[in-house]
């Protein structure tokens, strides 16, 4: 063998680099938390948490039940503006615009940001207009144009070749596996940029679990990602960027392989193990 | 011994099988030690026996590899372990590897020092360095072992080091075997075998650094591998 047949066999080693450099690529920012204290009447629930989370990229919030990663998903839309006692101070910043400023429309927020919940809600209506519902609020009655909104957003959702049989079925007569991928497709129905899932699989079974999963890693190609977890493996595998919380406060934030390999801090470690503080 | 660093989960179980795959590796870990000590002084005194016993034990070494391997598998698969948890376990996928290799090092010896015996039953005052490089190597070593066992890798720096010392007295005895066999071509073979055996201490060695090196990783989360002496003390300091 000569020295330039041993060269052309040889690995490309560039590409093993920047594999592992991956996670250093400059970021954009989509949203940024500043100095964020919530409080439900007297109890303090968030304790002045800072963090960014970045364009089309999955943020994981992990923590232990009451640490405030719920109610630190609900504040990206107002969510929280919905119960009585609530009170915020601080800043959420979406593309440099605080969502608490007096002038936002929170219905065009939502708009912007949709959010998907623990148990799957979808209304009691057709497979059809449960996905054409947001754009019928808004007035959109083209029949050309939900039809085409309905397949995409159900193409998105990866539920297209199941549903498009049956796309006047009632919704509440599928699984619940396939009623979350069909909220899903009805957040997308109006092209958000965030995407905000508070448990999204924790009342599937593990098939319908790992589908979601692999919708989300679908979903980040075109949007934001901010979910919350209890289980620790699913958020490993999905996101991009973990914030583990604690108490209402943002104890530490990293690339998730990093956080699940090497975190800085104990208390991460300890919850992360399984151990107790 | 410090087990913080395994205890206190939540999971009374988990503590439990990590303390035993912890226990499993530092009871390799003794039998190798034990192993080369063994095999250098059938070496040093030409006792067949003890070289035999060596030998035979060497089955020992290797089903303990691998059952700390079938273990830290089923943890990995069963517990999905984080942070230190997974890292302690990879390290001990490698460490049982190096120690096993640590192991056929000294059932090499033994071999070698039978088929000495035969050959030169009186010479062996001319191998105290091998008999003190043999002993290098098994501070080496049992310092690598005494780091896995208290987690705590400050001091690797000086284990690491001492491998300089091990790769100069290797280099001396080959010179002085390479004179021997000049001096006498009817020397050559008995000097070839005594080369085997600097050779394996020598590599034994090596797999105490690497084993240091696994180590600083599961201790720091920090790839040290393959750096020189200089670059690994300054990256501990940090």
């Amino acid at each position: 063998m000569t020295a330039q047949q041993v060269r052309t066999h040889s690995i490309d080693m560039s590409s093993v680099l920047r594999d592992q450099k991956k996670t250093d690529e400059p970021n954009e920012a989509c949203i940024k938390v500043e100095n964020l204290n919530l409080f439900y009447g007297e109890k303090q629930a968030l304790y002045n948490v800072n963090m960014e989370m970045f364009k089309k990229k999955v943020t994981a919030y992990i923590g232990p039940s009451g640490c405030g990663k719920s109610t630190l998903l609900r504040c990206i839309n107002r969510m929280n503006d919905l119960v009585d006692s609530v009170t915020i101070e601080g800043k959420i910043l979406l593309d440099n615009e605080n969502i608490y400023d007096k002038t936002v429309n929170v219905a065009a927020l939502r708009r912007r940001v949709g959010m998907v919940f623990q148990k799957p809600n979808p209304f009691p209506k057709s497979i059809f207009e449960n996905v054409a519902y947001g754009l019928r609020i808004q007035g959109i009655n083209d029949k050309r144009i939900l039809e085409e909104t309905v397949e995409n957003s159900l193409r998105g959702a990866a539920l297209w070749d199941e549903m498009k049989d049956r796309l006047n079925d009632n919704a509440l007569g599928i699984s619940g596996g396939q009623q979350q991928r069909l909220v899903i497709a009805r957040a997308i129905a109006i092209e958000p940029e965030v995407l905000l899932l508070d448990e999204p699989a924790s009342a599937l079974d593990p098939i319908s679990t790992l589908k979601i999963e692999e919708l989300i890693n679908e979903l980040k190609e075109k949007y934001t990602i901010v979910i919350v977890t209890h289980n620790m493996q699913q958020a490993a595998r999905v996101s991009d960027y973990t914030a583990f919380m604690f108490m209402g406060e943002l104890i530490e934030m990293g690339t998730t392989s990093e956080l699940f390999t090497n975190p800085q801090k104990k208390q991460t470690e300890d919850y992360i193990t399984g151990r107790y503080g | 011994m410090d087990n913080s660093k395994i205890g206190h989960h939540i999971s009374g179980q988990f503590n439990k099988e990590l303390e035993d795959v912890r226990n499993k590796v530092l009871t390799m870990g003794g039998l190798v030690e034990q192993q080369i000590e063994l095999a250098v002084t059938s070496f040093v005194t030409g006792d067949v026996e003890m070289a035999e016993l060596v030998i035979k034990q060497d089955n020992q070494v290797d089903a303990l590899e691998m059952a700390i391997d079938q273990e830290c598998m089923q943890i990995l698969a069963l517990r999905q372990p984080a942070a230190f948890d997974l890292r302690l376990l990879i390290t001990v996928i490698k460490i049982v590897n190096d120690l096993e290799r640590v192991g056929d090092m000294a059932e090499r010896i033994a071999e070698m020092s039978i088929q000495l015996s035969s050959a030169d039953s009186n010479k062996r005052d001319q191998y105290y360095e091998l008999e003190h490089m043999a002993e290098l190597v098994q501070e080496m070593l049992h310092g690598a072992l005494d780091v896995f066992a208290r987690m705590n890798v400050e001091d690797v720096t000086t284990i690491t080091g001492l491998d300089e010392n091990v790769d100069r007295e290797y280099a001396s005895i080959i010179r002085q075997l390479i004179t021997r066999m000049m001096e006498d071509p009817r020397n050559i073979t008995r000097m070839l075998d005594v080369l085997w055996i600097a050779r394996s201490l020598e590599r034994i060695g090596d797999h105490a650094c690497n084993i240091c090196e696994h180590l600083v990783y599961m201790v720091k989360g920090e790839d040290v591998r393959h750096l020189t002496q200089e670059e690994l003390e300054r990256k501990m300091k940090e």
